[in-house]
């Protein structure tokens, strides 16, 4: 990302628009990665609750995508879980 | 030219701005006691208590609160003043920067005072040097009079700058001294403040924005550009709302520098605040003996007016700096260093002598005055002196 | 408690948290309890945050991951600051710029630094002074965000960079502060403690802080993967571990009536909460100190159980 110049900045050193941060993905820090077995949830949400990185979305009251290009790879999600539904594999580099 | 006759109150430097405050009727007052400048809060509070002005007074546990609270409530947009001095100016150091750099328009009368230690309650300028780089504006005056007006531009200067003022006055000196003062209307005062525009507000939840977020070294530099582009950008609007305060009210307030018989002087002397007074009429008096000295006052401090006093300063031969803090081992006090930077760039420039007087509220009498003046007359005829001398202090 | 609940699917369509890209650890739990606290509000809220790690990690330039108004000024006045935004609030409604029905939850986040040491004569103030706003201590018990230094919230035995566990000295030698008993001793209308391993318990606190006009504060147990010295998957249990043990009892002053609002079914020894952390691990030899330190958290919940159901104000 280019930066910016003094005259571009906000007066105030504000930032607008805010959340900015998901343009900053901090997926690249993990290890291992959550692996989602859908036929096993009961979609609780507990994982949604728990995983620092809201990186597991929730549509209609249900489990939806994870968003693991910001995952850090923790593996809180793995082990809140109650049925096992999440399993945590090394990521393929 | 006065337009109309002015209400006339005699009011003591203090009262003049607590009065001032009374027809500004800000939002929010944070503010913490202290010597010299105590009364401002006491007769704020009275005016909150009778209901004189419905301004939300919050009488925090510190002076590091009063300027927290002070940022908190201008990040959401209010109007917002306060009032210390000294060891609660010093306590505040912290908070300074970042109202500043948060481009917050605080305005804060100031009672200057000595720091301690040893512990001393009277006028210095020691308190306002330590905050001289904070981002801050700083207008001293030199008389309760002039106290009253400063505050009431100070408030749309700020305003309009998105920076901090403060206003500042001997402690004691000014702070206690009874003066007759030409008052506005409180519907002049208002229609001349109008109503703040902020920059941002933090109670907008429907624009959330973060304010005062962690810069590294990517960002920090460039944040501190603009402010400093912000505060050079101040200096036309000191000047246009000073001009407008006197063009509305037929006043003569100086924006930067009050010049004093400097027309046909060959030397002249520097100072601030109520130094002034005393020197003006240390000045009478040595002109009737021929000497042709002249006096520049500085208004304001911050943004500093190089540009001016290099103008104004080169034609003397001399030029004697009055400073009322100490720098502790440089080349004088702040202001004659800073005038020394300012006319360094010229090729023929005048003998610069710092004096430092008045610490700790030492008296500065006319006695000391003309000794003053009597040694810039003297460097005019080629005399040398010390780079730094004492004035008032038993050798 | 049942009047403030809310399901977390309901909790899941308003979903107001933290968004993803901030720096925090992996496996830190504070973004969660933020999530907890900003979703149970009904309404806005503007939030001041002391400097520490969790200001530090969620807002780098130009990335913050706040979604709703967020400052921070300096480390030991937060309090201050979200009373300075709390009074423009009011004197705005007083003055018509606001409207009177117009509703904001202000809310203050601080570290244990920023609350029990550097920042306690601020909060203090701003406590007696009436102020109508929560204060959230995400208690990590050490200075994190400098490098894991003690703090008077740390506990007695751990090793920070700070007070190390030596040769001679067996880590930190003096006992937490009881900040929460502190803050009650102010009259405060609401204190209470919390978890985020026991999230229905925290999140009705939350919303029941939010009904009661004045200071309302909760300080939140927040395990430190680093600075306690766990596996990244662990700080909900290693958090639930210190409620069942009592080391971290949940209760609440409301309005001075105690109340403990999670007895453990089993009361767990306290050695087991220790043993996970690398903090403690000096201290698992010396039975004395674990003996002492059983002491002490006896002695603390023994005088709430005594405490449940009465008024102290
Ligand atoms: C006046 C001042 N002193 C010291 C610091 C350095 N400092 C920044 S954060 C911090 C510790 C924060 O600890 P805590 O409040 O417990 O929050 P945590 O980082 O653990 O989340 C310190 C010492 C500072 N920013 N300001
Ligand atoms: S591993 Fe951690 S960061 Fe990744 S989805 Fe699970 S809880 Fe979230
Ligand atoms: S150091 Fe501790 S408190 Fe700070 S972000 Fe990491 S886990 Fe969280």
């Amino acid at each position: 990302m280019k930066l910016k110049n003094w005259k571009e900045l906000p007066e105030g050193a504000i930032i607008k628009n805010t959340p900015t941060s998901p343009e900053f993905k901090t997926g690249e820090w993990k290890t291992k990665e959550p692996y989602y077995h859908a036929e096993k949830c009961t979609h609780c949400l507990l994982c949604w609750l728990y995983c620092p990185d809201s990186v597991i979305t929730v549509k209609n009251k249900k489990i939806d995508v994870f968003l693991l290009e910001y995952c850090k790879g923790c593996g809180i999600c793995a082990k809140i879980c109650p049925v096992n539904a999440i399993e945590m594999r090394e990521v393929e580099l | 030219m006065k337009l109309k006759n002015l209400k006339k109150l005699a009011l003591t430097g203090n009262e003049a701005a607590a009065y001032a405050m009374k027809q500004i009727n800000p939002d929010v007052v944070a503010a913490y006691p202290i010597t010299p400048s105590t009364e401002i809060v006491q007769i704020f509070s009275k005016y909150v208590a009778d209901g004189e002005v419905d301004t939300e007074f919050v009488p925090v546990e510190s002076e590091h609160s009063a300027m927290s609270v002070c940022i908190g409530a201008s990040a959401a947009g209010a109007r917002v003043m306060t009032a210390t001095a000294s060891q609660g100016l010093a306590l505040m150091h912290e908070m300074l920067y970042i109202a500043s750099s948060l481009r917050l328009p605080i305005v804060m009368v100031v009672g200057n005072r000595a720091l301690s230690a040893p512990i001393n309650i009277h006028a210095d300028h020691s308190d306002a040097m330590g905050s001289r780089d904070s981002g801050w504006m700083q207008m001293f005056c030199e008389n309760p009079n002039e106290v009253y007006h400063t505050v009431i531009m100070a408030v749309k200067i700020a305003e309009k700058a998105n920076l901090p003022c403060m206003v500042e006055m001997d402690g004691f000196i000014t702070t206690h001294e009874m003066e007759m003062v030409e008052t506005l209307d409180d519907k002049e005062v208002q229609e001349f403040v109008k109503k703040r525009i902020p920059l941002y507000s933090v109670l907008n939840v429907e624009e959330p924005i973060t304010i005062g977020a962690l810069d590294l070294f990517d960002y920090y530099f460039e944040h501190k550009r603009g402010q400093v582009e912000a505060v050079f950008k101040a200096k036309k609007i000191i000047s246009e709302v000073v001009k407008e305060y006197n063009t509305k009210f037929g006043f003569n307030f100086p924006d930067f520098v009050e010049e004093y018989e400097t027309e046909d002087a060959e030397i002249c002397v520097v100072a601030m605040s109520s130094a002034a007074g005393t020197l003006k009429e240390a000045i009478d008096l040595k002109r009737e003996s021929g000497i042709k000295i002249g006096l520049i006052r500085i208004k304001t401090f911050r943004p500093f007016p190089y540009e001016i006093l290099r103008e104004r300063l080169r034609k003397f031969k001399a030029v004697g700096v009055m400073d009322r803090a100490e720098t502790m081992s440089t080349l004088g006090g702040p202001l004659s260093i800073e005038i020394k930077a300012s006319l360094y760039p010229l090729d023929k420039k005048p003998v610069i002598q710092n004096f430092i007087f008045g610490l700790g509220g030492r008296e500065f009498s006319l006695e000391d005055a003309f000794h003053v003046i009597e040694i810039i007359e003297n460097i005019k005829k080629g005399k040398k002196y010390d780079d730094v001398l004492y004035i008032g202090i038993r050798e | 408690m049942k009047k403030n609940f809310i399901s977390l699917k309901e909790l899941s369509e308003r979903n107001i948290g933290l968004a993803p890209g901030h720096r925090a650890c992996a496996g830190c739990p504070f973004p969660s309890i933020v999530r907890m606290v900003l979703s149970a509000s009904d309404n806005p809220v503007v939030v001041a945050n002391a400097t520490g790690c969790l200001e530090v990690t969620s807002t780098i330039f130009p990335y913050s991951a706040w979604p709703v108004p967020w400052i921070h000024s300096a480390f030991e006045n937060v309090a201050a600051t979200i009373a300075g935004i709390e009074t423009a609030f009011r004197v705005f409604k007083k003055r018509g710029i606001i409207p009177e029905n117009k509703k904001i939850n202000f809310i203050a986040f601080g570290g244990d630094g920023a609350t029990y040491d550097i920042g306690l004569q601020a909060l203090s103030g701003a406590i007696e002074r009436g102020h109508n706003f929560l204060y959230i201590l995400y208690d990590n018990q050490a200075y994190m965000n400098t490098g894991i230094q003690r703090s008077s919230a740390t506990p007695f035995g751990a090793n920070t960079t700070t007070s190390p566990a030596g040769k001679v000295i067996p880590g930190k030698l003096q006992d937490r502060k009881d900040i929460t008993e502190i803050i009650a001793a102010h009259g405060t209308p609401y204190v209470a403690q919390a978890s985020p391993s026991h999230f229905y318990d925290f999140i009705s606190k939350i919303r029941k802080a939010f009904e009661i006009k004045g200071p309302k504060f909760i300080a939140v147990l927040s395990p430190c993967v680093p600075g306690w010295g766990y596996r990244e998957n662990e700080s909900i249990e290693i958090a639930k571990l210190a409620v069942e043990t009592c080391f971290w009892p949940l209760y609440e002053i409301e309005h001075g009536v105690y109340k403990l609002t999670y007895k453990p079914a089993k009361k767990l020894p306290v050695r087991i909460w220790l043993e996970k952390q690398e903090r403690f691990k000096h201290l698992i030899n010396r039975e004395e100190l674990i003996t002492e330190i059983q002491k002490k958290v006896d002695e603390k919940w023994e005088r709430l159980l005594n405490l449940d159901g009465k008024k102290i104000f």
